[in-house]
Formats: structure tokens, C-alpha cells, sequence
């Protein structure tokens, strides 16, 4: 069972440490009295543990690393010998008498380290002994970590320019070759020590006297030769991915063509996509880092080249999973946007292989390809800030394609955000156009999930974005705008019932706001071609609202109606003002049936209508007839009063050529005292009880306003006579008490008194009102 | 000392995308004790929004809001003032100053506070404050041509109550101040 091997692999590994300290406290005792031959047979005991075959690597590298630790003190051991006088080529025949080749090597290269160190022979002939004789071990972690700990020991004593050790001047070439030879002998043995290797790569990096020359003719195609050739996969990506971190980023970049060259001859298992990410990602980074190498990118190609590389691969690997080829592109995407950001042929070109890769394979449903493309669609967004330029990128709408209805959703909202946040401005139809192209999963219905099944908040707030995002599309010239406003208008209307609520008031008061704007222009411009009016604007609110209006959304659309009749009026257009008025009339008639709904759709009507002047009497006649009347008609008493007294307005409208139809207020008045009147008695029937004098006092302000403005009908006496009766059904004890109504009597009977006191012609026109001073 | 955000007709999505950025970044939570909104924000998103800046929010009903909850007319004490609110559709004539005078008899208050014309206005009348803030976002209206956003703050100390209108103006922020002191009305006994 695995847990007993884990078990006994545990129990093999203390045995193993037990007796390497047990061996390396009596090499300790005999370092101390200076007894070498001791210290030499204890230490070769101790590294005799290390001929285990029962380990794993990893457990035998916890084993080799205590090993190490104790060898260093060997090693300190030994310079100080040699520091003594102790001949260290003597040391070198001595250890060579250990019985065991694995511990004798070990012994070896610890003494041949000091050699080196003594520069009594030259450090390439030494080394070269060495890793010869390594050669004797083939077990292969016994021989990795053998040479790893050569490489270990050898790593500050290699031959290099202005080292203490450089010998003539062939002598990097042979630190290159000692290194390249280790780490030949070691990938032979290569199982899955992949720390161990490693460093011999990190070593070749660090050797000064490796310059790109070197590099490219020598360094570079010898290991890719090894890695293409050891055929294994985990090798293989571990290898390049080496290569990849440690040399520097501009022998990466000269070489590239080299490198890239490499991948197709992998093996086909190999996890190309993330080593290829990390060399872009190394080399966006190194791009980013300054402006200066800049050109170096552009003088080599290397777009170019890894666009075609990663082509390549995504040809060849068809076992591929699409997320891996999509994250390629997203890293391709990265390096092009931070190494050539004004190239955004680049970008589409990227955008443009990723869509050709998905071709056929409708809508993704693996959660990470989408993430990946989310991703790759975003980076354009994040790097322009500015939607506009995506929009000219003519495959990003095939690649959002691609996306689930969700995600695509999600998408479109990132890109709505994006242009709220940097406050873009979209100026022409053919740019809304495109952009409506990206967030058409918004706009309408794209498959045929059940209206149910969507979580009716999020339908809220996506549709709420888009008519926000409304607000960003502006031209200021009149006949882009109008362009821009038939463009939304047509992707609206195909939106269905759920969301022209929401998106057709948005576009209503964008093409007001455009008639305002030509309101101010109209007329000046006489004998040249007007192709804007606001007639045409009107034409196509009149039609946009009308879809509204039968979803049905009446109420919506009657307060959009009105909206429209009164820029009518101010354009002076009185059949286009007079026709929505007729609209909002027809549905406060058909469509309106809440009563309290009704309430305040006819103080809407009643208080457009009374902004109109562009009205003949004819038509005003009928249009306030109409208001009176469904005044007259809503359910609740109180409220026809309320509305019927506010129709008095309708007669009275206080501006200069202002209509003061005095007679008429009166009526309304009168008429409002009668429901007010009728209102308590229905009180006193279903109650027993009369109901609050408010409605009275209501209108007893009604009456001083009107008498204020100078409405020859409305008399002192009335008024009068209105307070006395409020008084005497305050009196009354059938009156149901309602303290708000007292104050506001009390109120009102305040502001009589201080309208007396203020004098002039107002105290004057006051003092003939006779009231109980209160 | 207490601060009130007074302010309405936002209009959103309506009429207007956002708040203006450089509303948005003076209205910070913790130094507003009470909102009141005249209504028309439209949205819930509005509303949890100016519920972010101030929990002790109240707002009656504009004509285009989503929430129906919302009442017609609301009142409220503050310190030694009572203050109505409405949004102001329902007074005809729209924005007529002696009209709301009625409402504010009806309702009692020392302030009233009204919009739906989208004009930034303050009176005194009969010993009262009558204030329409304006639209918050400088929302398109039917009544007022070019409507700079604009909202109010009251900062009300006993019998004082300092009112500071915020209006932006091409692009800059410009403040008002206009101060009110409440007579100490002496309440008529019969």
C-alpha cells in the first residue's frame, strides 16, 4: 500500500540520517584531534548512507543535504591541512583509498575543490578529472546528486575572465564545456530532479565570459540539442523553461528564431503554452522596462516571430486544449500591447488568429477558456482606455462571439463600464453601430433561455447600464446625432417587451435634447437645406414611444407623450403637440386603470396642459374639457376634488398673453366645494360620521390665490363664507377630528392675517375678507 | 450643528448617466446626518447609493421613480425646524412659488422642499424657507432650459439654518450661501 511505502520510506530515511550522524559525531571528534586518517574513515562511513537505492529523490535530497552540510566542514578540514603544510596532492592520492566509489567521489570532489583553491595544478585539468570520474556512478539519483554536489563545489572555482583562476585564454571555453558536460552527463541520468539540473543552466548564465556570441553559436543550440534529443516531456519543458529564466532577456530576443525553433521538435506532451507564456511574458517585461530597447524588438521581428511561432504549435499540437491555445494568444496579445501599442493591426491580427482557432466551436462552456477569453478581450479595453479603439479592431466581436450568454453579457457590461469610466464620448452612427455589434447580447434576446430562469435583478442592472451608456453617444453636429439616434432606436425596438422600459426613455430624452438644441437654430437659417428639423425628430419619438405604448408600458409612454407635446409647444408645433396630447389621452383612457396610477398621470396631464400656449382656443377648449373631465371621473372623492380644483389653473395662466378666464376658475371651484361636499356626506353614511374638513380647507386656499391674482369671481364674501363654514363643521360634533386639518386652518387663517398686516394693495384687498382673529 | 443633503431629479438612467464626478467626490459617508430627496432618482442603484452616504435617508415619490413605496409628501423634525418634503408634480402650477406656500401651510413646516423644475431656487416666505435644490445631475427638464447640477446643503443650529448650494458651472464647482433664521413663531391660544 502507498501509505506503507510512505510509511517505510519515512522509517528508511531516519535510518539513513541516524547513521550519518552517528558517523559524522565521531568524524567531528576526530577533526578535532587533527586525526585525518579518522576523519577520513568516519566521513567515508557517512557518505556510505548515501548509496540507499530506497529513497525517492526526494527523501535521499534530505538525506544528501545533511551530507552537504557536514562535507563543509570536511572541505574547511582540508584547506586548513593543506594550509599546514599538508601536501594536497597527497590528499588527493589519500582519499582514493576510501573503499566505495559513491562516498570516494564525494571525498574527491571536496578535496578537489581545495585543489583548485591551492592553484597547484590548473582549476580546467582538475575539474576535468573530476567530472570524468563522475562518470562512475550510474545510478541516477546517486549520480545526479553526486554531480549536482560537483556542481555545487566547482561553482566559484570555474575558469572565468578576471577570476582568480582564469588560466589562458581558452579557458572559458573549457569552464563552458566542463558545465555543458555535467549537465550532459547529469540530463542522461535525468529522472525527475529537476532543482538539480537546473543549476548547471543557472551557472552557464552566470558565467561573464558567455557573451550572446557565444551564446547563440554555442551555448544556446548545444542545449537545445540535448533538450530536443532527451525525448522526455517533463525534461523537456523543465529544461526550456530554464533556459528561459536564466539567460538574460536580450539573448532571448536575439536569439529568438533559435528558440522558437525549438518548440515544434518537442515532444507533442509537452506544456509548450506555458513556457512560451512565460518568454513573452519575460520579454513584454523586459519592453516595458525601457523605452531604449524598443527598437531592438522592432529590428528583429519579434512579433513576427511569435506569431508565427505560436501558429505553429497550435497547428501541431491538435490535442491541445483550446484554453491552452487561447492563453497563448492572450500572452501574444500582452507582448504586442506593451511592445508595439500603436500597432493595432497587431492586436486585430492576434484577435483574428484566436477567433480562427475557435472556429466551430460555437460557445465555449470550459469556464477557464472563457476566463482566458474575457482576459483577452479586456487587455485592449484596460491598455486604450478607450472603447473607440477597440471598436476599430474588426475581430473582437468574432472572438466575444464565442463566449457563453452569460459571459458575453458579463463582457458587454466590462466594455459599458470601461467607456462610463473614461467618460468616452461615441460620436458617430457607425461607431455605435459597432459598439451595439459588441454588446448585442444586452440589446436583444440571443438564445432561447427561459425568461424565468434570469435573475430579474441582473436583467435590471444590465439593462440599466445600457441606458446609462445612452448618454455617452453624442455628435454635436445635428445630423450625426440624428444618425446616431436611428441607429440605437433600430437595435432597441428589437429589444422586446422586457426592455424597451428601459431603454426607450433614455433614447427619448436624447432626441429631445437634440431638439432643443436645433430649437435654437430653427429659422435662422433660411434658402440652405435643412435635413434636420425637429417635425422629423418628433416623426420618430412619436413612433419609438408608440412601441412603448404597446407592450403595454402605458403609464411610461403617456409621461414621455406629454414630455414630447411640450418641446412640441416650444418648437411651436401645435398638431405635432396636440397629437401627443391625443396619445396621452388615449392611453390615460385604455391603458391607465390603477387608480392611483390615474391620480397622478392626470396631475401630469393637467400640469403640461397648463404650460401650453401654442394651443388655439379650439383645440384647448377640447384638451381641457378632456382633462376636466377625467378629473371628474376618478374613483376616490378626494381625489377627483384635488384634480378638479387644479383644472381651475387651466383657466388662469399668469403669464403675459396668459389666458384669465375668471368665470371658469370660479366653476371649477365650485365644483371642487360640491365633491368636497359629497365627500362627507358618503362619510357620514358609511361612517356616521362626516370626514376631515381638508378638502375645504384646500380649496379655501384655492380661493385666496385665485383672489389674490386678481379674479374679479372669487369675492371677499366668498371666502368669507368658506371660513365660516370650515368653522361651523369644525363645530360640529359630527365632524371626525383631524388634527392635521386644524392646522392647516390654523396656517391658513395666519398667513389671512399676515397678508392683512403687510399693507399696500395686497392688505388692502386682504382687509375686506372679515374672519375671527385667531 | 446638523448637516442635511438636500437634493432630487437625478433622473438615472433617464436623463443623465452618472452624478457628476465632482458631486460624487464632496458627497463622502459620515459627515451628511440626513438626506431628504425630493424623488426621481430613479433607480434602486441610485437610492443604495445615497443610502451609502447616509442611512437616515427620506424621499418622497417623483413621477418616473420604480419604487412605488415611496410616500407623496413626508415630514420631519430636525432640531427646532420642521421641514416638508414633496416632489412637486402634483403642485399646479409647477414651481409656483404661492402654490407651494399652500403645501407648506398645509403641512406645517418651516421648510419646504420641493423640486421637478430643475431650478436651483430659495425664498423666504411667511417666515419660512421655501427650496427647490435643483437636479442633482443637471438632468434635461421640460420647464427649465440648460440646468447646471446643482443640490443643497443645510446646516442647522437651533433657530439657524445656513443653506449652501453647490452648483456646477462649466466644469467648477461654485457655492452659495444664503442664511435663514427662524422667527420664533408665537403660537396664537385661543
Amino acid at each position: 500500500m502507498l501509505v506503507d511505502g510512505g510509511e517505510d520510506e519515512e522509517k528508511w530515511l531516519a535510518e539513513g540520517i541516524a547513521g550519518l550522524q552517528h558517523n559524522a559525531f565521531y568524524m567531528h571528534r576526530s577533526l578535532d584531534s587533527n586525526n585525518l586518517r579518522d576523519a577520513l574513515k568516519y566521513s567515508a562511513q557517512m557518505l556510505s548512507e548515501l548509496r540507499t537505492s530506497r529513497l525517492s529523490p526526494h527523501k535521499y535530497y534530505e538525506l544528501y543535504m545533511r551530507a552537504f552540510d557536514e562535507l563543509r566542514k570536511l572541505e574547511m578540514f582540508f584547506k586548513e591541512e593543506v594550509q599546514r603544510g599538508f601536501s594536497v596532492i597527497d590528499l588527493y592520492e589519500l582519499v582514493q583509498h576510501a573503499g566505495n566509489i559513491l562516498p570516494r567521489l564525494y571525498l574527491l570532489c571536496t578535496v578537489g575543490s581545495v585543489y583548485i583553491k591551492s592553484k597547484e595544478a590548473p582549476a580546467k585539468d582538475v575539474l576535468k578529472d573530476l567530472v570524468e570520474m563522475c562518470r562512475g556512478i550510474q545510478h541516477p539519483v546517486r549520480g545526479l546528486f553526486l554531480r549536482s554536489y560537483l556542481s555545487q563545489v566547482s561553482r566559484d572555482k570555474l575558469p572565468d575572465i578576471g577570476s582568480e583562476y582564469e588560466g589562458d585564454v581558452d579557458s572559458v571555453v573549457e569552464s563552458v564545456e566542463f558545465v555543458l558536460q555535467n549537465f550532459t552527463e547529469m540530463n542522461k541520468l535525468w529522472v525527475r530532479m529537476q532543482h538539480q539540473v537546473g543549476k548547471n543552466l543557472h551557472v552557464l548564465s552566470q558565467i561573464e565570459g558567455v557573451d550572446l556570441d557565444m551564446y547563440k553559436e554555442t551555448v544556446l543550440p548545444r542545449i537545445l540539442e540535448q533538450v530536443v534529443n532527451c525525448k522526455d516531456e517533463i525534461a523537456q519543458y523543465y529544461l526550456m523553461d530554464c533556459t528561459i529564466q536564466v539567460f538574460p532577456d536580450e539573448y532571448h530576443l536575439q536569439t529568438l528564431e533559435t528558440l522558437l525553433g525549438a518548440f515544434p521538435q518537442l515532444q507533442p506532451t509537452v506544456d509548450i503554452k506555458t513556457v512560451l507564456s512565460r518568454l513573452m511574458e519575460r520579454l513584454s517585461n523586459y519592453a516595458a522596462s525601457s523605452t531604449e530597447v524598443l527598437p531592438e524588438f522592432l529590428q528583429v521581428e519579434a512579433f513576427a516571430k511569435l506569431s508565427n511561432a505560436i501558429g505553429k504549435v497550435v497547428e501541431a499540437q491538435v490535442d491541445m486544449p483550446v484554453v491552452g491555445a487561447i492563453s497563448l494568444y492572450v500572452s501574444l496579445l500582452t507582448f504586442t500591447l506593451r511592445v508595439h501599442p500603436d500597432r493595432l493591426d497587431y492586436v486585430d491580427q492576434v484577435l483574428g488568429a484566436c477567433a480562427k482557432k475557435l472556429i466551430g466551436k460555437a460557445k465555449l462552456e470550459d469556464s477557464k477558456a472563457t476566463k482566458q477569453i474575457v482576459a483577452l478581450l479586456s487587455a485592449p479595453l484596460e491598455k486604450y482606455n478607450d472603447i473607440v479603439t477597440a471598436l476599430k479592431l474588426s475581430n473582437y466581436p468574432r472572438v466575444m462571439d464565442h463566449l457563453d450568454a452569460g459571459t458575453n453579457k458579463i463582457m458587454a457590461v466590462v466594455i459599458i463600464q470601461s467607456i462610463m469610466k473614461n467618460m468616452t464620448c461615441i460620436s458617430t452612427a457607425d461607431k455605435v453601430e459597432a459598439l451595439f455589434e459588441l454588446i448585442k447580447g444586452l440589446i436583444k434576446d440571443m438564445d432561447e433561455t427561459p425568461v424565468d430562469e434570469l435573475d430579474e435583478e441582473d436583467f435590471k442592472e444590465e439593462q440599466n447600464s445600457v441606458a446609462r451608456l445612452i448618454h455617452m453617444l453624442h455628435n454635436d453636429d445635428p445630423e450625426e446625432m440624428l444618425k446616431i439616434i436611428g441607429t440605437v432606436r433600430k437595435h432597441f425596438l428589437l429589444g422586446g417587451p422586457r426592455r424597451l422600459p428601459f431603454t426607450v426613455p433614455p433614447l427619448v430624452f436624447s432626441a429631445l435634447k437634440l431638439v432643443r438644441r436645433l430649437q435654437g437654430q430653427d429659422g435662422d437659417v433660411t434658402g440652405e437645406e435643412v435635413s434636420v428639423t425637429p417635425k422629423k425628430i418628433f416623426q420618430i419619438l412619436h413612433q419609438t414611444i408608440e412601441a412603448l405604448s404597446i407592450i403595454p408600458s402605458p403609464e411610461l409612454a403617456l409621461r414621455l407623450y406629454l414630455q414630447c407635446a411640450e418641446a412640441a409647444n416650444d418648437c411651436d408645433l401645435e398638431p405635432v403637440a396636440y397629437e401627443f396630447f391625443t396619445q396621452a389621452f388615449i392611453l390615460y383612457e385604455e391603458e391607465v386603470a390603477d387608480s392611483k396610477a390615474q391620480v397622478t398621470a392626470i396631475h401630469l396631464i393637467i400640469g403640461t396642459l397648463h404650460r401650453m400656449n401654442i394651443f388655439g382656443v379650439e383645440n384647448r377648449d377640447t384638451l381641457t374639457h378632456k382633462a376636466t373631465g377625467y378629473s371628474a371621473k376618478l374613483l376616490k372623492k378626494p381625489d377627483q376634488c384635488r384634480a378638479v380644483y387644479a383644472c381651475a389653473h387651466l383657466f388662469w395662466v399668469d403669464d403675459q398673453d396668459g389666458i384669465k378666464d375668471g368665470e371658469r376658475v370660479l366653476l371649477c371651484l365650485k365644483r371642487a366645494l360640491r365633491i368636497a361636499n359629497a365627500a362627507q356626506q358618503m362619510a357620514n353614511v358609511t361612517r356616521g360620521s362626516s370626514g376631515s374638513v381638508a378638502l375645504f380647507v384646500e380649496i379655501l386656499n384655492k380661493y385666496l390665490y385665485f383672489f389674490e391674482k386678481g379674479n374679479l369671481q372669487i369675492t371677499s364674501a366668498a371666502i368669507q363664507g368658506l371660513v365660516e363654514l370650515i368653522m361651523n363643521e369644525l363645530q360640529s360634533d359630527n365632524t371626525t377630528s383631524d388634527p392635521s386639518a386644524d392646522t392647516f386652518l390654523a396656517s391658513t387663517l395666519r398667513y389671512i392675517q399676515f397678508q392683512k398686516q403687510k399693507g399696500g394693495a395686497m392688505g388692502e384687498k386682504y382687509e375686506q375678507i372679515k374672519v375671527a382673529k385667531v | 450643528m446638523v448637516l442635511v443633503l438636500a437634493l432630487g431629479d437625478l433622473h438615472i438612467p433617464h436623463r443623465a448617466a452618472e452624478l457628476p464626478a465632482k458631486f460624487k467626490s464632496m458627497l463622502v459617508p459620515g459627515k451628511i446626518q440626513h438626506i431628504i430627496c425630493t424623488g426621481n432618482l430613479c433607480i434602486k442603484e441610485v437610492h443604495d447609493y445615497l443610502k451609502s452616504l447616509c442611512p437616515d435617508m427620506h424621499i418622497t415619490r417623483g413621477e418616473y421613480d420604480e419604487d412605488s413605496h415611496y410616500p407623496e409628501t413626508k415630514t420631519l423634525t430636525i432640531g427646532q425646524f420642521k421641514l416638508g418634503l414633496c416632489h412637486g408634480h402634483q403642485v399646479i402650477p409647477w414651481g409656483d412659488l404661492d402654490s407651494l406656500a399652500m403645501l407648506q401651510r398645509q403641512l406645517d413646516v418651516d421648510v419646504l422642499v420641493t423640486g421637478h423644475t430643475h431650478q436651483f431656487k430659495a425664498y423666504k416666505h411667511e417666515g419660512g424657507v421655501v427650496i427647490n435644490p435643483g437636479s442633482a445631475t443637471g438632468a434635461y427638464s421640460s420647464i427649465t432650459y440648460d440646468v447646471n447640477p446643482s443640490f443643497v446643503l443645510m446646516d442647522i443650529d437651533a433657530l439657524r439654518v445656513v443653506v449652501y448650494v453647490y452648483e456646477l458651472i462649466d466644469g467648477e464647482v461654485k457655492v452659495d450661501k444664503i442664511d435663514f433664521k427662524k422667527t420664533a413663531t408665537t403660537q396664537p391660544t385661543h
